[in-house]
């Protein structure tokens, strides 16, 4: 494991053990930064130790607790130190720490963008700068967003636990949506997919813990659904694979047995919700034996099931289309063109899609070429390239 | 540990009417379970002096802080575990019904002032 693998994988637990132990955000995130600091500069001389995650923690600790002692003014603080050293068996990998700093950071107390930043932060360990880059805003302005949560979380007396039964059901949305968020951002990206196997760990845990709620299952059966397929979405010199050409025999069928084990039991409660809609799309395409036999009809009904947004319009538009004809599916992505998705890289490539499937190739080209300057990834770009190669003649 | 909070119960004019309702079973099941500090209902923000010092002289108005929409009707400082239980004794409150209540953590003073 490299380091920057065992920092994405270690931080949060390090994080979350030092909050239980010093109820001090700040704290804990600097002592955690120090202690992998400490890490990089050890770690090449003494080795990587058996369990880095163990060793960072032991660190951090250690050094909150140095800090504590030299702050230390009254007998509550030196309680405290007291509580930070002493520790005594502590089976390291204690689940619940992670869940109960989910539950935390997605308190409804907290602005949603707030939640995200510091679930993002604090549990996934993406830095300040990285996350604003992510939101679109400057470092400073997400600087201040984290620190005034963190403070909210202090000074309001937000509790650091799972919540009790009775408020579950009101606090679960809210950590499914950052969940499904982590998943997203590893699954966008190669190097980060830690945080897809960290979003998959949570939502099993959530499962486990909620055992009566369809939608942590349903999130959980999406995630796996999805990421049996992970390593088929890239071709070997990194271009975009589109689900249609994916080599199907290098799915997980182990992973998709158990996502659509999962969904058809979570089904069979009767209480959908869009986790639930959308991983039984997912399920249509992972379960397809080929792209023909995709059923398409099935899909645009699920996408018709869900809310309306633009880009789930844009894909019933999709899903329409394969099932009805291209003309059909061109008729309704233009439907879409001036709406709120203009600007969206996928629009263009969707309508360019279509056009290549009637032939009508310049047309097809000019829309390639669109999508081209939208793109996010250079995975796309690629993708597109090769499209833009095959109609042009 | 506990936490101090000032619950504000704030509300429109029709608010006033709910003036003399009282709280239902609100107050003796929080009396109760001796989470209440104090507070009290406010008599209507048209009845309000607002007071600044500038220059040492005493400046008056007439009314409340701000002419807005909705005003503060009355107020309970609470005692509790945490924040949730705070939601939990501000929503069961009469007033959340058809008022606002914002939940303001006290602030503590430094070690060593009290």
């Amino acid at each position: 494991m490299t380091f920057e693998q065992i920092y994405r994988q270690e931080w949060g637990q390090v994080v979350a053990t030092l909050i239980r132990l010093t109820g001090d955000w700040e704290l804990a995130e600097e002592c955690a930064q120090e202690a992998f600091a400490a890490a990089v500069e050890r770690w090449p001389q003494d080795g990587v130790p058996d369990k880095p995650g163990a060793w960072v923690t032991t660190t951090a600790r250690n050094k909150a607790r140095d800090y504590l002692r030299r702050e230390a003014v009254g007998a509550a603080k030196l309680k405290e130190v007291a509580a930070v050293g002493y520790e005594p068996d502590e089976p390291y990998d204690v689940p619940d720490d992670r869940l109960r700093l989910m539950f935390t950071c997605c308190h409804p107390a907290l602005a949603m963008e707030a939640r995200v930043a510091l679930t993002l932060r604090t549990l996934a360990g993406l830095s300040t700068a990285e996350i604003a880059r992510a939101f679109l805003v400057p470092e400073t302005t997400m600087s201040k967003r984290l620190t005034r949560a963190k403070q909210k979380i202090q000074h309001a007396g937000i509790p650091y636990r799972v919540p009790p039964a009775h408020l579950l059901p009101e606090r679960t949305p809210a950590v499914l949506a950052v969940i499904y968020l982590l998943f997203n951002e590893g699954y966008s990206d190669v190097v980060r997919s830690s945080l897809s196997s960290e979003a998959i760990r949570l939502a099993r845990l959530l499962v486990q813990l909620m055992p009566d709620e369809p939608e942590a299952a349903g999130l959980l059966a999406l995630m796996l659904l999805h990421d049996a397929r992970r390593e088929t979405r890239l071709s070997a010199d990194g271009v975009l694979v589109t689900l249609e050409d994916q080599d199907r025999t290098r799915w997980d069928n182990a992973v998709i047995t158990e996502g659509v084990d999962l969904l058809e039991a979570t089904l069979r409660r009767r209480s959908p919700g869009p986790y639930q809609v959308q991983a039984a799309i997912a399920a249509c395409h992972a379960t397809a034996r080929t792209a023909a036999d995709t059923d398409w009809p099935q899909i645009a009904g699920l996408y018709g099931q869900l809310r309306q947004t633009p880009v789930v319009a844009l894909n019933r538009a999709v899903a329409i289309g394969m099932a009805d004809g291209p003309a059909v599916g061109l008729r309704l992505v233009d439907e879409l063109a001036a709406g709120p998705l203009v600007g969206y890289h996928l629009l263009p490539a969707t309508r360019a899609d279509f056009l290549r499937r009637l032939g009508r190739y310049a047309e097809a080209a000019t829309s390639y070429r669109e999508a081209m300057e939208l793109a996010a990834t250079d995975a796309e770009r690629r993708y597109l390239t090769k499209r833009l190669d095959e109609v042009s003649v | 540990m506990t936490v101090k909070y000032l619950l504000m119960i704030a509300g429109d004019e029709t608010a006033e009417a709910h003036a003399n309702d009282g709280c239902g079973g609100w107050s003796e099941e929080m009396e109760q379970r001796g989470v209440v500090a104090g507070g009290a209902g406010l008599r209507p923000p048209s009845e309000a002096t607002t007071v600044r010092v500038r220059n040492d002289e005493v400046l008056l108005t007439d009314g409340p802080f701000a002419e807005t929409k909705e005003q503060i009707g009355g107020f309970v400082l609470i005692d509790c575990a945490d924040l949730d239980e705070a939601i939990e004794i501000a929503a069961k409150h009469p007033a959340a019904g058809y008022g606002t209540i914002e939940i303001r953590p006290v602030l503590e003073p430094p070690p060593g002032v009290v």
